[in-house]
């Protein structure tokens, strides 16, 4: 299995065992973050879209295993507001460092720069397409919490139309057999596509409009924001804005083991009371993103195998 | 007797593409420049016993290659092709889909950056049938009816 100078663009490239490889090294870093293996390195981090975790995680994996960090959090502030293409940024900053992340609100944004360098690119987000790294941090921290990857029973919530961390999940977790449960409005609905895709895999899933409906079932109840920015209507927003909002009464009836995640940030999705229970694991889960991104930059700048 | 009544006229050297779907001639044609410098005759909406209607493609003095014909394979996928020479068939071959598909088709999502960068767009064949294909950079499949040639 070889990670050098590998492009981290969907997580459809990455099969069962070169996933579990990286929760692995997570694992390991998760117990020693401070390590000075990519002293001499710089990362380019490219946000064309607002982060606060994905940008921020990176730049501190990156700093605590000795690297430096370029790039901007705004491409207002860059040649882009000129009109320079995404293609030729990439050509200049190529040159500058040894491994690129980007975030770009343009769906295959992360494919085409990689195409353009042989330096790898890390996707942090592109569109409504893929997040990969926030795919294999969720792994990672359902993993923690359940002890075990295969055979669960998980459950989304939310925005499933236009949110990329639950299509990235749906793909990923059709390696460990999961049965998926899909809580949406009707208009935000998992796309044809996505379900195609996991019924071509012969992996079970059922759609609901309340999470009633299985709370008493699940072992990961996975939340998501309705995302304004994603919506080509603001009428549309509006009408489900405040449709999925997860309460405390709501997890009465809950497994022990349940635990909630959400990609973050949170709106009004989750009630606060939520936070103070067991149930509640979506700060942990942000944090496990720091160690995830350092076992990728390391394994493709070939600091580790 | 009633004469028989020949809509397109044989061709002495050339390519025949049977079995178009109906209406789907003229954009075959533009797409492998076919009228760029050669004769091309046209059948639109013939009757078929096979497909009900079809369109059918005479390209004269032009040999098309499997390579050439397979690329548009996504919108005539049960096509039949002739090589015709001195008013005889030749050379007689199905159309197959090939894997990818290279700067054939547009994307129809207006996200993918093949729609907002000077970018070649690439599929790759999701399903043979029903027929679906994916887009490599925004990853979305499509089936045959949402898609048109570029």
């Amino acid at each position: 299995m070889n990670f050098l100078n590998r492009d981290i663009i969907s997580i459809s490239d990455f099969t069962k065992e070169e996933i579990l490889h990286v929760l692995k090294h997570a694992k390991n870093f998760k117990q020693k973050p401070n390590q000075k293996i990519l002293d001499g390195k710089i990362m380019a981090s490219l946000f064309f879209e607002p982060s606060t975790r994905t940008k921020l995680s990176f730049d501190t994996a990156m700093k605590r295993l000795g690297g430096a960090v370029i790039g901007f959090a705004d491409a207002g502030m860059t040649s882009t507001a000129k009109g320079e293409t995404l293609q030729d940024s990439i050509e200049v900053i190529e040159k500058y460092a040894d491994v690129i992340v980007i975030r770009h609100p343009i769906e295959g944004a992360a494919r085409l720069a990689a195409e353009k360098t042989d330096k790898p690119i890390l996707n942090g987000g592109d569109g409504a397409n893929q997040h990969p790294t926030q795919t294999m941090l969720d792994l990672f921290t359902i993993q923690e919490t359940q002890k075990k990857l295969e055979g669960l029973n998980i459950a989304m919530m939310g925005d499933l139309k236009y949110g990329r961390t639950v299509h990235s999940l749906a793909q990923a977790l059709a390696h460990f057999k999961a049965k998926l449960y899909f809580i949406s409005p009707d208009s935000l609905k998992m796309p044809e596509h996505i379900k195609n895709e996991l019924k071509d895999k012969k992996i079970k899933f059922s759609e609901y409009k309340k999470i009633s409906d299985i709370i008493t079932k699940i072992d990961i109840l996975y939340d998501t924001r309705i995302q304004k920015e994603r919506f080509p209507d603001l009428y549309e927003y509006e009408k489900v804005k405040n449709l999925y909002i997860l309460k405390l009464s709501d997890l009465k009836n809950a497994k022990k083991n349940l635990r909630v995640l959400h990609p973050l940030p949170r709106v009004n999705e989750i009630e606060y009371a939520i936070d103070q229970t067991p149930y509640a694991y979506y700060f942990q889960q942000a944090a496990n993103g720091l160690y995830v991104r350092q076992a990728l930059l390391s394994l493709v700048l070939g600091a580790i195998k | 007797m009633e004469p028989k009544i020949i809509k397109v006229s044989a061709i002495k050297n050339g390519t025949v593409i049977d079995h178009i779907p109906a209406g789907g001639a003229m954009a075959i044609v533009n797409f492998l420049k076919l009228a760029k410098d050669k004769t091309v005759m046209l059948g639109i909406n013939f009757d078929s016993k096979k497909m009900g209607k079809k369109d059918v493609i005479k390209a004269e003095d032009k040999e098309l290659t499997a390579a050439e014909l397979n690329q548009v394979a996504l919108f005539a996928a049960d096509a039949s092709v002739s090589i015709i020479r001195n008013f005889k068939i030749a050379k007689k071959f199905k159309i197959e889909l090939p894997q990818t598909f290279l700067d054939i088709v547009k994307c129809p999502n207006p996200k993918c950056v093949t729609n907002q960068e000077s970018v070649k767009t690439k599929f790759n064949l999701f399903k043979p049938k029903p027929l679906s294909i994916k887009c490599q950079y925004c990853e979305r499949i499509f089936s045959r009816e949402e898609i048109a040639l570029k």
